[in-house]
């Protein structure tokens, strides 16, 4: 059994990232939603962290270091990069308004709870507890994929569905198989490179990667 | 061996043509590495058949007959799709300065595509075999924006955004098994809990309630990528602006590697939860994307367009057919995954064929095509009757089978609304076919070049004699069947 300091380190963590999607729908600048994302990043290796060093999972522990180093800094700052190419495209246009976000999001945690029942009814453990919380993040990135235009935010908003699925495998089983783990990361971090250059590719073409202007495409 | 061959050669053509400028026998190595792979999986269906299961790698690749029935379908339409790069890549060589360096990134970049799919399906694990489906996307979004043109640029954004979450759900599903199958009584901890036999053999003691909810998750989320309605939004736009030997790929096998991760996940979830529930979710999707793709193909103007519309049509039937889960019915699944896929590679690729003489794909552009360019037109005929399920082409026989399988299953009703979708699709499809091949233009026809014709008549003429006779896979369909059907 975990000890109680290390549960609330774990608690105070997970938290952390839900906190850190509710404060996404609720910033309208784009870098403050990129702090946000290294911030989460941080919170997710340090979850994977207390795991690895309770279990004494040497494998554990370097993915910890992978997320640190991947989603705490590099993502981030190759979104920064992006962001600071264009300086007309700071902010976020949302198709909802910031305050029926907020309740939607609480509509999310509450929905997550319910959907969860059967996977906390299987394991109470401390950590197993805490799943809605990732499945509540999941859900807003969701949320922010729909609603957000811009392409930076969209972006943001596959992030946030990713860290909450991360969490979450974090949280039940101490992290998947380690080739399926590097994998995945390795998978994650390419899909944003890719982004990256899409967005720098589309900006030099129309001069903007705002996705509303993009109508070539409809049936 | 064999499965570290078959994934080890596509990497090294890619490897080769990355390395040197774009060459016509650059192109024709390509070609020859996918027919090994074809080679090799010929050779491990015989393995397989006498061995039941091949292992690799230290028992990362795994192959039953079920793999091995993959890198044979997947082996097939490369070769077909590579033969005809090369007129095309030919064609992007020449035109540009740059042309003989994007050639041989795109050949680098198709291979790597053709090497994950074949992961995918050599994967013993279920988790690799995840990061092996979000690879193929990776490795396709600059072959679908390969154009760089606004649309293509369009389609590709979508195309990852979409995909990326869907496959995301996806792995939220796949963890939600290895938590059950972590909470199963007496089982072995760490990373084999997650290899296909390991969870085969904990299936009837996996927690149902959860099994449930990941099961949701992996056909919504794997569903996403074989472009299954309602995450279907991505596929038209990609399909139809990838290069055509891309979109032979990405329509004839990529979105059916991703339907075989929910078949393998479909026969653990079978033996937690009985098949009732899994059968509800195909039903659902499968029904839907028979009507959105029935609703929309009636007023497509592109011909690839509409090609892309019939992909959907396609898995929704194959979803259908699984829904019914008898051997005879998933047998019949896998003869329509190879039929579609021989049929939709030949049409996609003869719709390049069409833009690049004609320089359009807009179907009011194009008429009396069979008049103009006879070869070329009754390919794309051929291919049609093909896709519409029309004798002597093996959809024909899957289709039967597959409805009949449907209804000893209890669901005659939802066999019937195919059918009635089905029929909707036949007419708009003939409309449009009717537009495109027949009509008098006068003039001299034009004539196609064997390098053209030759691969697509041969990818014809295999949908035809499979269909007609399907001996020499009867015993490899039916065993790669019995893989996932209890």
């Amino acid at each position: 059994m975990m000890s109680g300091a290390l549960v609330e380190v774990v608690e105070l963590a997970a938290g952390t990232v839900l906190v850190g999607a509710v404060l996404v729908l609720w910033r309208r600048e784009l870098r403050a939603m990129i702090s946000v994302l290294a911030l989460q990043g941080g919170a997710l290796a340090t979850v994977a962290a207390v795991i690895a060093f309770h279990n004494g999972d040497g494998g554990l522990g370097t993915v910890a270091g992978i997320v640190l180093l991947a989603k705490g800094v590099v993502v981030p700052s190759l979104l920064a990069r992006v962001v600071d190419a264009d300086p007309r495209s700071r902010e976020t246009a949302p198709l909802v308004n910031v305050p029926s976000s907020l309740v939607a999001a609480g509509g999310f945690v509450v929905l997550s709870y319910l959907v969860t029942g059967p996977v906390v009814a299987l394991d109470r453990g401390p950590l197993t507890r805490l799943a809605p919380l990732g499945l509540a993040t999941v859900l807003i990135g969701f949320f922010v994929l729909v609603t957000r235009r811009k392409a930076v935010s969209q972006i943001v908003g596959l992030l946030l569905v990713d860290n909450g699925v991360a969490l979450v495998a974090f949280l039940l089983t101490a992290g998947v198989p380690m080739l399926v783990e590097l994998g995945a990361s390795l998978d994650v971090l390419l899909v944003v490179v890719v982004l990256q250059v899409l967005a720098t590719t589309m900006r030099a073409r129309f001069g903007h990667v705002d996705l509303d202007q993009l109508r070539e495409l409809h049936d | 061996m064999l499965l570290v061959a078959v994934l080890t050669v596509p990497l090294a053509a890619g490897a080769l043509a990355s390395a040197c400028s774009w060459r016509r026998s650059v192109g024709w190595t390509m070609a020859v590495a996918n027919a090994s792979v074809l080679g090799l999986g010929i050779a491990l269906a015989v393995q397989t058949d006498r061995h039941h299961v091949a292992g690799g790698l230290d028992g990362v690749l795994r192959a039953d007959a079920l793999s091995a029935f993959m890198v044979v379908v997947i082996g097939v339409i490369s070769v077909l799709a590579s033969v005809q790069s090369i007129r095309f890549l030919e064609v992007e060589a020449t035109s540009t300065p740059h042309g003989p360096r994007r050639a041989a990134v795109h050949s680098a970049l198709v291979q790597a595509f053709v090497a994950c799919m074949l992961a995918a399906v050599l994967a013993a694990n279920l988790g690799v075999l995840w990061v092996a489906v979000e690879a193929t996307t990776i490795a396709t979004t600059f072959l679908v924006g390969h154009r760089r043109t606004d649309a293509a640029l369009e389609a590709s954004w979508k195309y990852v955004v979409i995909c990326s979450v869907g496959i995301a759900l996806a792995f939220l599903g796949t963890v939600l098994v290895y938590f059950a199958a972590l909470h199963v009584p007496g089982a072995p901890a760490g990373a084999s809990v997650l290899d296909w036999t390991a969870l085969m053999r904990a299936s009837h003691h996996l927690d149902p309630r959860v099994v449930r909810l990941a099961m949701a998750l992996l056909v919504l989320g794997y569903g996403t990528k074989v472009g299954l309605a309602p995450m279907h939004s991505w596929l038209p736009d990609a399909h139809s602006q990838a290069p055509a030997p891309v979109s032979a790929l990405m329509s004839g096998v990529l979105l059916t590697v991703a339907f075989y991760a929910l078949l393998r996940f479909k026969a653990v979830a079978d033996g937690a939860i009985g098949p009732g529930y899994t059968r509800a979710l195909l039903v659902i999707v499968g029904l839907a994307s028979l009507f959105v793709a029935a609703s929309l193909l009636l007023t497509q103007r592109d011909v690839k367009r509409m090609l892309a519309y019939h992909s959907i049509e396609h898995m929704g039937l194959i979803a259908l057919g699984a829904a019914a889960g008898t051997t005879v019915a998933v047998a019949a699944v896998l003869l329509h995954i190879l039929g579609h896929g021989l049929a939709k590679a030949v049409l996609f690729l003869a719709s390049g064929e069409i833009l690049l003489v004609e320089g359009t794909s807009e179907i009011e552009k194009i008429p009396a095509l069979l008049a103009r360019r006879p070869l070329l037109g009754g390919i794309f005929g051929f291919g049609l009757a093909a896709l519409l399920g029309l004798p002597p082409f093996s959809l024909f026989v899957s289709e039967l089978t597959m409805i009949r399988g449907e209804v000893a299953a209890g669901l005659g009703w939802a066999a019937g609304l195919s059918l009635l979708a089905m029929a909707v699709i036949f007419a708009a499809v003939m409309a449009h076919g009717r537009h495109l091949l027949l009509g008098d233009p006068g003039g001299t026809p034009h004539a196609t070049p064997p390098l053209v014709g030759i691969p697509l008549v041969g990818g014809l003429a295999l949908c035809a004699m499979v269909g007609v006779a399907a001996w020499p896979l009867q015993s490899l369909l039916v065993a790669a069947a019995r893989v996932v059907v209890r």
